[in-house]
């Protein structure tokens, strides 16, 4: 007889820790508070960088030790994932950021302007100092996500719409519910996020771009088909409704840095969310009663959802105590 | 020491809490650091309905003095709109008031400061203005109502230190008894407690601290060459000469030659 599990959340996070107890043989459901994946999931805003190595410029050392599974983990349950590398670049005047990431980071190569131009022919020699990370990837988020359910359906894990409270539910529940689980989970904070998507058939990129900067991270990410994600501010506040024309300009300025042609995008999508986060920035696995909690992914939510719901997985099925095991939610 | 508006500082470290690579390494480095206030910038999308309040809450419960500031703010209007926010957040008249003038330095624009500074003065704010060393500026705010002044070290986040050290000891001169406090621009410990030696009061850093590979180990630096620096300007220092003066005793040396 095989276990029965129910999942709360069918984010980044809710639909992993499903396949990871569906491997090893779980009776899994879904409870989510909308039918279908959409924008009211955190993930749905997502950048879809597989880059432990670039995050390991301000993360803590589990974030890029724990990040190295995830593009083998999201190609073989997705096939979706591009393994193209990713690229850091700086402005002229920004120097000094481009050597500070160098120093904080491992694994990549550093690049001149024309290696540059030879890995993004679009990006030309705008850019005379770069760094290349050659084992990062990255995914398209809405498609690796529908791949994700279509396989957990495939395999007979059902999906409800409905808003509960997981402590409602009996049997094993692990409750994925991510920001939403806010008045549950103690010290769980937001800390905002704005994107914009591009349509811009003139230019292609092969890899995420990311342009330091002193003040704001951003990034650009291809999505194929000439359309291109931009993200993304990260600002301490729980707000998810509005994008200011502020930030905006910020994202947009980037992209016309990064090429002059993103002038004549099409703006195709403005999203604003806020990413569940711990003070410390990483994510934990709780326990109070019989609900598992699994939150706090922040802005690693593809990167290290796989770890994660390996280690939901190894606490249900093997009683292993999770490494990232948070002792004072209980 | 001399009092910021009828408070006593246990120290003249004031640290900012921005770009921390989390909230738990900034609580870390302040721990760390015994630093006597926080700066925290108040952007007016978080306070209009109080969505930053989770990162507040963990500013406050850091237990020292909180100076709120208008970071970012390039008019008048702005900042005093800031400044108001921030009082209904924090519940503190002090602020720290920024009117950008220019983007590529980010220098105040002194015009809008000294006017801003006295609207906010006379609505009963404690203001601490960041400016440059001019003197004429100085006198201009002190006119307005201000009670301390904070002079620029070098354009911020440059951390190139005290970039004129001569118009600085000029500013302390010019006003011994108003309580100064170096600006931004500080990268280095060293730097700070430079500062502290001159006869400034405080240093209020941001960038050096958490833009380090490790904040907390760079705070706790900043604390001690905060404290060296303090401990040396009230030890009356030695006046530089030009020839060599031997320390030890020249009379009673067998005299050879």
């Amino acid at each position: 007889m095989s276990r029965d599990i129910t999942i709360v959340g069918g984010g980044v996070a809710g639909l992993s820790v499903a396949r990871a107890v569906t491997d090893r043989g779980a009776n899994v459901r879904v409870i989510d508070r909308a039918a279908g994946l959409g924008p009211h999931a955190c993930s749905w805003w997502a950048g879809g960088m597989l880059a432990p190595f670039c995050e390991g410029e301000t993360a803590e050392e589990p974030v890029v030790r724990l990040g190295q599974e995830a593009a083998d983990w999201w190609q073989a349950k997705t096939g979706a994932v591009t393994h193209n590398g990713s690229l850091v670049v700086a402005h002229g005047r920004d120097q000094s950021d481009l050597r500070r990431f160098a120093r904080r980071t491992t694994d990549f190569e550093t690049v001149r302007g024309d290696d540059i131009a030879t890995l993004e022919p679009d990006l030309g020699t705008r850019f005379q100092n770069g760094l290349f990370f050659p084992s990062e990837a990255h995914l398209a988020p809405r498609a690796a996500l529908a791949a994700l359910r279509e396989g957990l359906e495939r395999d007979g894990v059902t999906f409800e719409l409905a808003e509960v409270d997981p402590h409602d539910i009996d049997g094993t529940v692990v409750d994925c519910r991510g920001f939403a689980a806010r008045g549950d989970i103690p010290h769980l904070r937001g800390v905002k996020g704005e994107m914009a998507v591009l349509r811009c058939p003139d230019v292609t990129l092969s890899r995420p771009v990311r342009l330091l900067h002193p003040r704001i991270p951003l990034y650009i990410v291809p999505r194929g088909d000439g359309i291109f994600m931009l993200g993304a501010t990260m600002i301490e506040s729980s707000e998810t409704k509005h994008v200011t024309a502020r930030s905006l300009l910020e994202l947009l300025s980037a992209a016309y840095a990064i090429n002059p042609a993103f002038g004549e995008a099409e703006v195709i999508e403005i999203g604003v969310d806020a990413r569940p986060a711990f003070a410390d920035n990483m994510p934990r696995i709780g326990r109070r009663g019989h609900v598992i909690t699994a939150n706090g992914l922040y802005r690693h939510g593809f990167l290290l959802a796989p770890a994660l719901a390996r280690m939901v997985a190894a606490y249900i099925f093997d009683e292993q105590s999770p490494e990232v095991f948070d002792e004072h939610y209980s | 020491m001399r009092d910021f508006y009828g408070t006593t500082l246990a120290n003249g470290f004031m640290l900012g809490t921005a770009q921390y690579p989390s909230p738990a390494i900034l609580a870390d480095a302040f721990t760390q650091s015994g630093a006597a206030v926080a700066t925290v910038s108040l952007r007016r999308e978080s306070g209009a309905d109080r969505a930053g309040q989770d990162f507040w809450a963990m500013i406050r419960d850091l237990g020292v003095h909180i100076l709120p500031n208008t970071a970012g703010c390039h008019s008048v209007k702005e900042a005093v709109t800031t400044a108001h926010m921030a009082r209904e957040v924090f519940g503190t008249k002090w602020i720290k008031l920024e009117v950008i003038g220019e983007e590529d330095t980010l220098q105040p624009d002194v015009f809008g400061l000294v006017e801003a500074a006295r609207i906010l003065s006379e609505d009963g704010f404690q203001v601490f203005p960041y400016t440059t060393e001019d003197l004429v500026v100085a006198d201009r705010l002190l006119n307005a109502g201000c009670e301390v002044l904070m002079p620029w070290g070098a354009p911020i986040g440059t951390g190139l230190g005290l970039n004129n050290p001569y118009g600085l000891r000029a500013m302390r001169a010019h006003f011994p008894d108003v309580p100064l406090v170096i600006d931004a621009g500080i990268g280095l410990p060293s730097q700070a407690a430079q500062a502290m030696e001159m006869g400034f009061d405080a240093v209020l850093l941001n960038t050096a601290v958490a833009k380090a590979g490790d904040p907390v180990a760079m705070a706790r630096a900043f604390a001690m060459a905060i404290e060296a620096g303090t401990l040396a300007a009230t030890a009356d220092p030695m006046e530089p000469r030009d020839m060599a003066a031997p320390s030890t005793p020249v009379i009673g040396k067998a005299f050879l030659s």
